[in-house]
């Protein structure tokens, strides 16, 4: 198996970095993560979860990481549930531009460098 | 309720200011008729102050930034200012009259990721614009500037203050506003200057011509709502705030003042000697402006409008009492609706109590 591959079931999937997009501004007010994107001011909010996600979307660790020694741990859910949840998310965010996925690690552009 | 308006009323219940307005200079290379600031600089904040209170922002829990002054782009530090904002991940607007920006500054302003612009445009017409401003060929350049930033994809807002020299040319900037792809604004408030002077108030459009624009379908949407007799005032009403000033929402001048809001000038600390958080949460002045209720209102808990008027505490503080009426919303509502508000009735009557001729005998 290379680098960039986990093993679910019998299947072999792509791994999945996650990188927060510098398109965007976020605050996290009361434990909940306030999102607007600056693309198309579409605001959201995050829960705790979805927050530790996005606080750990740091382009280097890969999703299946994140889930694994953050997010399980932390609210104790079953890893397979937590990682179909997560993906979903990712997938969410990832459409309005706020998350950025790759299969490969992700270098993080300052805001300056955003386009 | 919105999404954001949920996160206002979260933000309230914690005491977190969720937006704050800094100008980060006075000065500026317009001079329009009806400023209220002194445009020359009594010793701004520097570029590391200035980026120091940002941090401590970001670390108080504020979404939402608003730049402006003064001209921002007076500061050469400007775009290092934006960037730093933006790396702490603020909502940042810019408010600006966009004659110092060209497409190389429209492209840098989208880079950095600013939400939105706004440019004041006072008349379509350049002879008035113009005049106002008191910047020979101003309306050109900032229809350049407007023109930049749309090209770049950005978020443009035309503010349109109204003032009696340029009240009947809204509906030019209007087509103005439409013409270029970009939202409108309009904003008929005249405030007083910040060191007290009131003269420029008499810039401040008449009665009369404030009701046309309450009349305007495509200003006001549904007139017959808009100018609606206001319903009898609920609890939720008399035990509601004024408005955000001091609740979620603070001022910061460019020498490091802190102020409720932009146009409620009370002093209620400085970030060059204390910290930011410690104003916010011990300034003796931002807890009595978050003391106030419309219940506490002497005059306007008694109004007809204490539920629908847009009074400003910072206008009443103004002309001399934060607890008080502010004329200029009593002569809003008043013109919306065609009924007097209390504080009108109450000058109608002490001007009729006092007779006309007075003759007083020497003691």
């Amino acid at each position: 198996m290379g680098d960039n591959t986990v093993a679910a079931g019998d299947n072999v999937i792509a791994e999945k970095y996650i990188a927060r997009s510098s398109a965007i501004a976020a605050r996290l007010i009361g434990g909940e993560m306030m999102i607007m994107s600056a693309v198309d001011s579409t605001f959201f909010t995050l829960n705790e979860v979805a927050t530790l996600i996005w606080q750990a979307a740091d382009g280097r660790t890969p999703l299946s990481d994140i889930v694994a020694s953050r997010i399980c741990p932390e609210f104790e859910v079953d890893a397979e549930q937590a990682g179909r949840d997560a993906e979903q998310f990712v997938s969410d965010l990832s459409q309005h531009g706020i998350l950025l996925v790759s299969e490969k690690p992700i270098t993080l552009a300052s805001p300056s460098e955003a386009a | 309720m919105s999404l954001l308006a949920e996160m206002n009323q979260k933000a309230l219940g914690l005491g977190i200011p969720i937006s704050v307005h800094l100008d980060i200079t006075y000065r500026c290379n317009e001079r329009c008729v009806h400023c209220y600031l002194d445009h020359d600089d009594h010793g701004e904040m520097t570029t590391a102050e200035i980026k120091d209170i940002l941090n401590q922002l970001s670390e108080a829990g504020v979404f939402f930034l608003t730049l402006s002054g003064g001209e921002v782009l007076m500061r050469r530090d400007f775009f290092e200012i934006v960037e730093h904002a933006r790396r702490l991940l603020f909502n940042v607007k810019v408010k600006t009259n966009g004659v110092m920006i060209r497409e190389a500054e429209a492209k840098r302003i989208r880079e950095l990721g600013v939400e939105q612009v706004q440019i004041s445009v006072y008349s379509h017409r350049p002879e008035i614009h113009d005049a106002i401003t008191k910047l020979p060929g101003s309306l050109k350049r900032t229809v350049e500037a407007i023109r930049f930033l749309k090209s770049q994809g950005l978020k443009v807002v035309i503010a349109n203050v109204l003032m009696a020299g340029n009240f009947f040319d809204n509906a030019g900037v209007m087509a103005l506003a439409k013409e270029l792809g970009v939202s409108y604004t309009l904003d008929p408030t005249i405030t007083p200057k910040m060191d007290g002077d009131r003269s420029i108030l008499a810039l401040r459009i008449p009665g009369s011509e404030l009701k046309q624009v309450f009349r305007s379908e495509e200003l006001v949407g549904d007139v017959e709502e808009f100018c609606a007799p206001p319903p009898a005032p609920g609890d939720d009403v008399m035990d509601g705030l004024p408005c955000s000033a001091g609740h979620t929402a603070c001022y910061i001048s460019p020498y490091g003042d802190v102020f409720p809001c932009v146009q409620f000038p009370l002093p209620s600390g400085n970030v060059r000697r204390q910290k930011f958080a410690d104003i916010w949460q011990n300034s003796s002045q931002l807890k009595e402006v978050r003391s106030i209720r419309a219940r506490d209102l002497p005059t306007c808990s008694t109004c007809a409008h204490v539920g629908t008027c847009t009074r400003c505490p910072g206008l009443a503080y103004m002309e001399g009492n934060m607890r008080g009426p502010s004329t200029a919303d009593c002569e809003k509502s008043f013109q919306r609706t065609g009924i007097p508000s209390a504080n009108m009735l109450s000058r109608a009557r002490v001007a009729s109590a006092v007779p006309l001729i007075q003759i007083r005998a020497a003691v």
